[in-house]
């Protein structure tokens, strides 16, 4: 499906190119997009060896596990298939941790870092029913305080910047809640596909 | 807001206080440890590298083109019989594709609009309750290696819409007077 949307997005970009005159446009956003990612990726190191650095000091001090402990009912029943006791749940509850705080730059490395773990308790190459869990909570943001939109709320002079704050908390909760629910119809989906 | 604002400048020191606080008194070799997990982190930022740079550069000629906005417009009409603002849509097709660009769409309609009408705040809300389901699906799966995404990206989506449709809701319950 990945390779579907993809191909699909650079074939219909040239193709309406070729017949509204923006080809000029299309090779620019191709070599500045290009250029971007290559200082996405390399920007990202900074963030990665510092919270991966950290994060392992954490581990090895048994602080993840202590995360882990104290949240264990509600992670074990979101991630059945991971061993109660495994590495990768405490990179997962840091990852929440750190969306919720509103820290983007740590939650990423743990969330890769979560990832991996997962990786090698499924030992293949194709997403694991926690993989897409994992994911999908990510997507749906867990925001406690979005900084960046009080921000520019902010900037424009609003009466109350911090007043959708409320709205923002209400919708990524109901965003997650049904995320979660969709992601146990597709498994339960898939389930039933393999028995047939 | 001051309070938030110190409790964001707070928190990662404190985090690191704490972790190598208790890692001493755990007599750990902090700073082997810290140099021996850092490395993972050069490793995994150019395995994904190749990731994102696909991703991007597809995204970048769909909306270079203009075949993006072409499509907004099209699509437009539609998602207004189901309620949806069409000044919205256009940031509701973005976020979950691209970040940057929703953050510059929302920070224009807060511009065009303020902050305090009702697509401000539904910009507002839109933009901090979602993330961008692409991005995360390629950073993550493509930092580890994972091929075959399954019902990954499906799912995300399908959860990008309702999460478009809940902060509708919302915003027009809790901000109606």
């Amino acid at each position: 499906m990945v390779n579907l949307i993809w191909a699909g997005m650079a074939i219909i970009g040239i193709v309406y190119a070729m017949f509204n005159g923006t080809m000029e446009n299309v090779n620019q956003a191709l070599f500045e997009s290009a250029d971007d990612a290559v200082t996405i990726s390399i920007g990202l190191i900074s963030v990665l060896v510092f919270w991966l650095g950290l994060m392992r000091v954490a581990e090895k001090a048994g602080m993840l596990r202590v995360l882990t402990n104290f949240f264990k009912p509600m992670v074990t029943r979101l991630f059945p298939e991971i061993p109660k006791d495994h590495p990768a749940m405490g990179y997962i509850l840091s990852n929440f941790t750190a969306n919720l705080f509103g820290l983007g730059n740590a939650a990423t490395p743990m969330g890769i870092k979560a990832m991996e773990e997962m990786k090698k308790i499924s030992g293949s190459d194709k997403a694991s029913r926690s993989m897409i869990t994992f994911l999908v909570i990510n997507t749906s943001s867990l925001t406690l305080i979005p900084t960046t939109v009080i921000a520019i709320r902010m900037q424009y002079d609003s009466q109350a910047p911090t007043e959708i704050v409320g709205t923002t908390i209400l919708a990524t909760l109901v965003t997650s809640i049904t995320a979660i629910i969709v992601d146990r119809l597709f498994y339960l989906r898939r389930v039933r596909k393999n028995r047939q | 807001m001051s309070i938030i604002t110190t409790v964001s400048t707070w928190i990662i020191p404190c985090i690191i206080l704490l972790v190598l606080l208790v890692a001493t008194w755990k007599k750990l070799p902090t700073y082997e440890i810290f140099v021996e997990g850092g490395k993972e982190g050069v490793k995994m930022a150019i395995s994904l590298l190749p990731f994102l740079l696909g991703m991007m550069v597809a995204i970048a000629i769909l909306r270079g083109s203009g075949a993006m906005e072409a499509f907004i417009a099209f699509i437009s009409p539609v998602l207004t019989i189901f309620g949806i603002p069409s000044d919205i849509v256009p940031l509701a097709m973005i976020r979950p594709i691209s970040g940057t660009a929703a953050l510059s769409m929302t920070t224009d309609l807060i511009k065009a609009h303020g902050p305090d009408s009702f697509i401000g705040r539904l910009a507002s809300t839109m933009q901090g309750s979602t993330d961008t389901t692409l991005y995360i699906l390629t950073v993550y799966f493509g930092a580890v290696g994972i091929r075959r995404m399954g019902d990954a990206l499906k799912v995300g989506l399908i959860a990008d819409f309702i999460g478009i449709i809940a902060s509708i809701v919302i915003v027009s319950i809790v901000f109606m007077n």
